[in-house]
């Protein structure tokens, strides 16, 4: 099920529907603390791993048959790198959204009810590298342990 | 997804039996909450101490719950987990929310 590179690197592929996302994301949660996660990033990276694999599902695969989404991380003392791959339709321009949240507004019924999955991956990671290749998405999203390293 | 009520008739207390609400179950969500909610309590309580986690379909969830209510009826969130909290608070959506630690907290406070 989860097939592993070397001790600090964890792999996982499911097909890109929301319920085996949903599974994909919390056993990568349970695999990288296992591994060492610290676990005051525990939450930032599941938020983001979350909200970047969601997109797979809802956005790359959308009008097309749903594939698959590979995710691999790779665990260093420092800091953590997450790439995610799929072969669903490209970015918008071929490049990550700038992440802007939409705005809240003043009155209830204008409460944006999404677009803020990209808002809160940027929040969240350190750094986010986007590029297409042989018809394959791939986005690295990394998490560096201390602030200033 | 399992949601279960208690009314005193002014609130209405639901809590979520869920370990997270995804993009998996918003929908679900959404449409178990307007079951649950028909009844005319004018503040709803919604505990979410049991909930490990949440993504932004799942806030987008909660969010459109509160829509659903309509002007005169407000939701509360009770006992979200530090995730949770996370969440509502980098999207600022804690500044549109009551956000209550305990469920306690959020029955001792009604007027809040």
């Amino acid at each position: 099920m989860e097939p592993i590179c070397n001790a600090t690197c964890l792999e996982l592929s499911f097909p890109a529907t929301e319920t085996e996302a949903s599974t994909g994301i919390a056993k990568l949660s349970a695999g990288l603390a296992k591994r060492g996660l610290p676990p005051h990033k525990a939450d930032d990276v599941k938020i983001a791993l979350a909200e970047a694999i969601n997109n797979v599902v809802e956005h790359a695969y959308m009008d097309v048959a749903p594939a698959g989404v590979q995710v691999t991380c790779r665990l260093d003392r420092n800091r953590l790198d997450i790439l995610i791959s799929d072969t669903g339709h490209p970015l918008p321009g071929y490049e990550p959204p700038d992440g802007t949240p939409a705005p809240l507004g003043t009155r209830i019924r204008d409460l944006p009810e999404g677009g803020f999955g990209w808002f809160l991956i940027h929040q969240l990671t350190s750094d986010i590298c986007y590029e297409r290749r042989d018809g394959c998405n791939r986005l690295s999203l990394r998490f560096n342990f201390e602030e200033d390293g | 997804m399992g949601l279960t009520s208690t009314s005193d008739g002014t609130t209405q207390i639901i809590t979520v039996h869920s370990d997270r609400i995804d993009a998996a179950m918003a929908i679900q969500f959404k449409e178990d909450m307007r079951a649950e909610t028909e009844a005319c309590a004018d503040r709803v309580v919604l505990d979410l101490s049991g909930v490990e986690f949440i993504d932004s379909s799942g806030l987008g969830a909660i969010v459109a719950s509160m829509k659903q209510l309509g002007l005169n009826r407000k939701l509360d969130l009770a006992g979200p987990q530090p995730v949770v909290e996370k969440v509502f608070r980098l999207t600022r959506m804690d500044t549109v929310f009551n956000l209550f630690a305990t469920l306690d907290d959020a029955l001792s406070e009604p007027d809040r």
